[in-house]
């Protein structure tokens, strides 16, 4: 089979290929002829308001499936718009392939209009990048991207399209299969040190399992679930693992990290075995690093195996998916069983029982009042409206924070944040993409009043597509997380932080055709977010919090685990 | 300390910008770095000497075995290997001290290439080390001038290269997602860095 097409139609033919259905971009004079080739294919095209916004809906929409998302920009401005979102899907291991307009060939490196280095600016926020020079390998370049992007630690993966490529003309046979001697994926994990770990686990007194974005990635959630019940022993999913193991499974306990619970926190600080799955432990994760899980011999899963003993040295490593290492290990668990499981199972017992007792001691549990509106009451209606069942974008900030701690996800790819690069201006434009990918699902766009105000062109493309995402803003009149460090750290000097002229949220909405409102009263907030679910469109629903609260608990940066603070300090009566 | 590493890359566009901007992100300090063709003019051979805390080596080759163009990438550090390094020395020299400088030259193997009134022009091949001596030496005698070629080195043990045979593309049935397929082609997987049932293996 062969015919004769222009670069344009074939980059269409490959990306249908790959199953794509959907994608988001910004046209413009370069990609005009690819846009063109767009006109009457059936693969969808969803112009946004910014490219940056492109790059976060493709996000959405990969975070949400775990299919590849496309995005796509014109050369120069659009392809430089794109970089905030390449490296926040980079940080968190994001499956992406972005498509970029360049320059024709033949005017490359001559400063011609619009002309950028895409491809030399993209290295290093990439997996891996393209130039496309001639139309004869740009099929094959495509569906190279495609398995990069997807393959191993997923991540993003640009292609640099010059125009005079999609204007020409080729004959057009599908690519078989693609070659890249150099991309090792390595996916088992070895037999031996995977029956080392069931060993040393059974062997643990104080066993625990400290999950990530891998699990998620991955699709191991039932093999996560299947490892803690065989063991019966503790776990925490971090912020970009919740979900994977069901927030209300007996076996869940928290997130870890800065704003982590106690249970979690000091948890980690006292296994004797740590068994970490799909994790890099982050600095918001571990705190000062030297001082983490001084008693624990970890066990580290990952596919990169570049994440293994980078910051951490591991006890044990294991280079391999993390779906397919459990699967062998909870194997060996149950094989090794019989002879090991009744040793330390006492210990085990009164472990489950320290970390029961911290859990109550000091749980993480939501705020009322009277007068005010807390964040965390919103969080606790945000969890009771979506049932575990919701997906809940977020931005970044106080309420990314609180949502993480008190929103319930009873499965993976509910939550949707941007974990790693923590970029605001991510959670609206991620609904779109995952309201997309999933239009069955109830989507709650949460963000802050910062970040929203950086995101408000999408509303737009909200009232375009008439897509029934429900923004709910956590207006706190602040930049609340630069606040509370500024309350914190720098003698309450609050510089630059203060949002003043939010707009009215009825009339912004009514402004691009959609209903909206602002919420001030505790007493309301239920029947306002109520509304706004069972609105059948859009819903922009302004929710004005006690503007002063800090999210405890805190472990400040650089300290230790163990340094956590739990709460605001006793306020001291000052002398007259 | 100084790591030398050994790199095997495919000659793609971009390749030498992905390797030097992996060891910058990463601070990693380049020392010096070589790169010239293979008899396979697709590939390329770059040896990397990087200052690094030796915690840090092994991090260095994971990072560089990253690279979707680098076929291999090894530590030669404390292996059994050669390491090369090439200088290219002009001396001033006054009359008196000629015979000195010729003398000096040839303790170290260097030759002459250039000879004038003003001085010599010497090249010297040996172990960096030995041609920091070399070097040092000759600033004995005044002004120098020197370009070094960085260090060149090639493993006394063979290495098996291993390389990822080709991959079937999806079939793009619409229902059918492309990580699906994907999942699909790779369940010839393979093992683990330790592991055995790797891939396609080349002897070198
Ligand atoms: C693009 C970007 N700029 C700046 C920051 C630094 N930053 C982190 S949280 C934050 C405040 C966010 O304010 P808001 O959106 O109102 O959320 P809140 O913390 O009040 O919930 C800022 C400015 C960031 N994370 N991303
Ligand atoms: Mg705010």
């Amino acid at each position: 089979m062969s015919n004769l097409m222009s670069g344009a139609k074939m980059l269409l033919e490959c990306l249908g290929r790959e199953g794509v259905d959907c994608f988001f971009g910004y046209p413009g004079g370069v990609t005009l002829p690819f846009y063109d080739a767009l006109y009457d294919h059936h693969i969808r095209h969803v112009l946004v308001r910014h490219e940056e916004n492109a790059c976060f809906a493709a996000e959405g929409y990969a975070r949400s499936t775990g299919k590849v998302g496309v995005c796509c920009a014109t050369s120069g401005p659009g392809a430089t718009n794109l970089i905030t979102g390449l490296v926040d899907s980079m940080m968190d291991s994001i499956p992406i392939v972005a498509i970029t307009g360049q320059v024709p060939t033949k005017l490359i490196g001559s400063d011609a209009f619009q002309e950028a280095d895409t491809f030399g600016i993209t290295r290093s926020c990439t997996k891996h990048n393209f130039l496309v020079k001639n139309l004869a390998e740009l099929p094959q370049i495509v569906h190279e991207a495609f398995y990069i992007a997807s393959s191993g630690r997923p991540g993003p993966v640009l292609v640099d399209v010059p125009k005079d490529v999609f204007q020409a003309q080729g004959h057009y046979s599908p690519v078989t299969s693609i070659h890249l001697p150099g991309y090792k994926v390595f996916t088992e994990g070895h037999t031996g040190q995977v029956r080392r770990a069931a060993q040393m686990i059974w062997e643990a007194e104080r066993p625990w399992v400290y999950a990530g974005g891998g699990i998620v990635a991955a699709g191991a959630s039932p093999e996560l679930r299947e490892l803690v019940e065989i063991v019966d022993m503790p776990a925490v999913c971090t912020l970009m693992g919740l979900g994977g193991l069901p927030a209300e499974h007996p076996n869940f306990v928290s997130m870890p990290g800065m704003h982590g619970s106690y249970a979690a926190n000091i948890g980690m600080s006292n296994c004797d075995v740590m068994i970490a799955l799909g994790v890099r432990f982050d600095d918001r994760v571990t705190g000062r690093i030297s001082a983490f899980a001084p008693h624990a011999k970890v066990i580290h899963v990952d596919i990169d195996p570049a994440e293994i003993g980078k910051n951490r040295a591991p006890d044990l490593p294991i280079v391999g998916d993390v779906k397919r290492v459990l699967q062998r290990l909870n194997k060996f668990l149950q094989e090794l069983a019989p002879d090991l499981q009744a040793k330390n199972a006492a210990s085990r017992k009164a472990w489950w029982g320290q970390v029961r007792g911290w859990k109550a001691e000091h749980p993480l549990a939501p705020v009322f009042s009277d007068t005010e509106i807390k964040p965390q009451h919103l969080m606790a209606e945000l969890d009771r409206l979506s049932g575990g069942q919701a997906i809940v974008t977020s931005d970044v900030g106080q309420h990314q924070m609180w949502a993480a701690q008190l929103i319930r996800f009873s499965e993976p790819r509910l939550w949707i944040n941007s974990g790693g690069l923590g970029a605001m201006g991510f959670g609206l434009p991620a609904a779109i993409g995952a309201q997309f990918a999933r239009p069955d699902k109830l989507v709650f766009a949460l963000v802050g009043d910062g970040g929203f105000q950086m995101s408000i062109p999408e509303l737009s493309t909200i009232a375009s597509y008439g897509l029934p995402i429900k923004i709910v803003v956590m207006n706190n009149g602040y930049l609340g997380m630069v606040r509370q460090w500024q309350e914190l750290f720098y003698n309450n000097r609050l510089s630059s932080v203060e949002l003043d002229c939010f707009p009215d949220a009825e009339k912004l909405a009514a402004a691009y055709g959609f209903k909206g409102r602002t919420v001030q009263k505790p007493t309301e907030l239920a029947s306002a977010l109520e509304t706004a679910v069972n609105e059948p469109g859009p819903y922009l629903l302004n929710v004005r919090v006690a503007p002063f609260e800090n999210v405890y608990p805190m472990i400040p940066a650089g300290a230790a685990v163990h340094e956590m603070v739990l709460g605001p300090p006793e306020p001291v009566a000052v002398p007259k | 300390m100084l790591q030398v590493i050994s790199l095997l890359l495919e000659n793609k566009p971009g390749a030498l910008m992905r390797v030097t901007g992996v060891l910058t992100a990463r601070g990693y300090n380049i020392e010096s770095l070589t790169v010239a063709g293979t008899l396979d003019p697709e590939l390329s051979r770059m040896t990397i000497v990087v200052d690094v805390d030796p915690t840090l080596r092994a991090q260095v080759i994971k990072q560089m075995n990253k690279l979707v163009n680098v076929l291999q990438a090894v530590d030669l550090t404390d292996s059994r290997a050669v390491v090369r390094d090439l200088v290219l020395v002009r001396v001033r020299a006054s009359l008196d001290m000629r015979t000195a400088v010729l003398k000096e030259a040839e303790i170290f193997n260097a030759r002459v290439i250039d000879s004038s009134t003003e001085g010599f022009a010497l090249e010297a091949t040996d172990d960096p080390e030995k041609l920091n001596e070399f070097i040092q030496v000759m600033r004995s005698y005044g002004d120098i001038e020197v370009t070094r070629s960085g260090a060149v080195a090639v493993s006394l043990e063979s290495k098996k290269l291993r390389l990822q045979p080709p991959i079937p593309t999806p079939l793009g049935s619409r229902d059918r997602t492309s990580a699906e397929a994907l999942r699909a082609v790779k369940t010839g997987a393979q093992t683990g860095r330790d592991g055995e049932t790797a891939v396609e293996v080349i002897e070198e």
